[in-house]
């Protein structure tokens, strides 16, 4: 038995478990908030037709929200974990057991990734009933977007790790990741084409993932005509790829060296540290 | 040996945590590390962990540097900190059970690991509550599901950081009794850190008294209390006075006190200093600064 792999398979076990117990748990909340709202915004926007489009907003928003949530998830999911794992123990843990440190890793990329799709899920399956964007896409169009999540997700992951690593707390890691990715969602053309905004905030957008994951999942599923309201009038393909390719390639070259640098500090007195910091806070 | 520790030091930017700390314990030992709040026992107890990089010294934990340990290595280590918080929404049992599995790869027909889960559940008082979540247990519920991971895996050496630390007499008792089982069955070298004197005494084979980043001492309780043998109170009344006196040989100063007082002389009192005192007065003494430089090795 090659002890890596064992402890790479109880990972995974631990992950699913993890995923089971947050089902059942006071996270489900978010979820259902984020379906309410989002439905909401479906719901007023079914009727509004984008000219150039050819199809109505809603089409072009239900496909957004979908690449919005893979970039979302992957990048704030992990940082939250790793900072509160960090605060309570569960990496000390890790680190005191013989390949706990492998386990722990690929349990929580099980665990952000399910969290992800059961995040779209609670996005797509209510959506669907106000916009059938899965009507026409067919299979090739379901494939490319699956495609394009998991893109979305490897050039996002990474990022939330580090993100994690280098908080000092749960609090300051939603800080360094909630707030940058409300305010590149907001310029990334999610909720209303981007072709509204002005054209240096388009610049800016286009740096980052957001962006291209929601481009990508309407260039899988929307009609080819629909190109005509994106930037450029036509479905950048290779840009995407390139963008989310090089987030994902400097991530994973980054992430290992930070998340083993930190893990390497941690111990029992800075545990204690953070535990007492976190109680001043709460008086 | 199990534990090889020389000329151990720590510093922290410009404070000297460790100035220079040497012991050693061996097989099947049980060693308390004595001593007040701050005199650096956590920070001894991580860098034998492998959680911390020493400044300075030569440290071996089962013959390997914990800095460079591997996996196998942390196979026979068992570890319990001052305060874990992880897995709240994990059962007793689920935990138990995932944990112990990281050390089947290292199972030996010498020595089977790991613990049998519901057996481990059972040695440490939890049965009734294996179905619980760990979030719902109690502050020393915990503490018992702490030392069963700590000990999941068999370890060859386990070290208990404060393990007692909010536990009620009961619950004192009952860990008490756990550490003994431990070490007399399964021969298991146990380093635990302690301020509370009357455990180190009631667990330990031997004390080590660490304050101020040195050993100040190195002994069995017994040892440690004869080092301050000489140092007796003497109490007694004379012609209506109280009188106190302070003799290395109380047996020969109460000769003298007869001799040249055939009469006179009431409510005598011998008092020989309890290990109590004798820690007191090596960490007072230490503290003060007057034994800076002195260790007391028995």
């Amino acid at each position: 038995m090659n002890p890596t792999l064992h402890g790479a398979r109880l990972g995974l076990e631990r992950g699913l478990r993890e995923f089971r117990h947050s089902l059942g748990s006071e996270d489900q909340v978010f979820n259902v908030v984020i379906a309410i709202s989002f439905v909401t915004v479906l719901w007023f926007q079914r009727d509004s037709d984008v000219e150039a489009a050819g199809v109505t907003l809603a089409a072009l928003t239900l496909p957004s929200m979908l690449g919005m949530s893979v970039a979302f998830g992957g990048l704030v999911g992990p940082a939250g974990q790793l900072s509160v794992n960090r605060e309570d123990g569960t990496l000390l843990r890790a680190k005191a057991v013989p390949n706990g440190m492998v386990g722990y890793l690929v349990g929580r990329t099980t665990q952000t990734s399910l969290d992800i799709v059961f995040g779209l899920l609670v996005v797509l399956v209510p959506g669907l009933f106000l916009v059938n964007v899965l009507a026409d896409a067919g299979a090739g169009g379901l494939l490319a977007l699956l495609a394009v999540l998991a893109l979305g997700m490897l050039s996002t992951l990474p990022w939330g790790a580090v993100a994690g690593s280098i908080s000092r707390s749960p609090g300051s890691a939603m800080g360094i990741t909630m707030l940058p990715m409300m305010g590149i969602t907001a310029i990334s053309g999610i909720f209303y084409p981007i072709t509204a905004l002005p054209g240096w905030l388009q610049a800016v957008a286009q740096v980052f993932p957001v962006y291209w994951t929601g481009h990508g999942a309407r260039a899988a599923l929307l009609p080819d005509s629909a190109a005509a309201a994106e930037i450029g009038g036509s479905w950048r393909i290779l840009e995407m790829v390139g963008v989310l390719g090089v987030w994902a390639v400097v991530g994973f070259l980054l992430a290992p060296t930070i998340l083993r640098r930190m893990a390497r500090r941690e111990s029992g007195a800075e545990m204690e540290q953070r535990r007492q910091a976190a109680l001043q806070r709460v008086r | 040996m199990v534990i090889e520790v020389r000329d151990l030091r720590m510093r922290y930017g410009t404070t000297d945590v460790l100035h220079g700390v040497d012991f050693d314990a061996g097989p099947g030992e049980v060693v308390a590390l004595l001593g007040p709040n701050g005199a650096g026992k956590t920070t001894t107890i991580e860098i034998l962990e492998g959680f911390r990089l020493p400044s300075d010294g030569r440290v071996r934990v089962l013959g390997v540097d914990p800095a460079t340990g591997d996996e196998a290595w942390r196979a026979k280590l068992g570890v319990v900190l001052q305060s874990w918080r992880d897995h709240g929404r994990w059962r007793v049992r689920e935990l138990l059970h995932h944990l112990g599995r990281y050390y089947t790869p290292y199972s030996t027909p010498h020595q089977p690991r790991p613990f049998d889960t519901d057996e481990l559940i059972d040695t440490v008082g939890l049965t009734e509550h294996a179905d619980k979540k760990v979030s719902k247990l109690s502050g020393g519920q915990r503490r018992r599901l702490d030392v069963a991971i700590g000990i999941v895996g068999k370890p060859e050496l386990l070290f208990l950081d404060e393990p007692t630390a909010g536990f009620d007499p009961h619950a004192r008792r009952d860990f008490h009794d756990l550490v003994h089982r431990l070490s007399d069955l399964e021969g298991m070298t146990i380093l635990l850190t302690t301020h509370d004197l009357a455990e180190a005494e009631k667990l330990a084979d031997r004390i080590l008294v660490l304050a101020g980043g040195r050993i100040i001492a190195d002994g069995s309780p017994d040892q440690l209390s004869r080092q301050v043998e000489g140092k007796s109170e003497i109490r007694w009344t004379q012609g209506g006075q109280r009188h106190v006196h302070t003799a290395d040989d109380a047996t020969a100063f109460v000769r003298d006190l007869f001799r040249q007082h055939e009469t006179g002389i009431s409510e005598l009192e011998v008092r020989r200093s309890t290990l109590e005192d004798t820690y007191m007065a090596l960490v007072q003494r230490h503290e003060s600064g007057q034994a800076k430089e002195e260790v007391a090795v028995l």
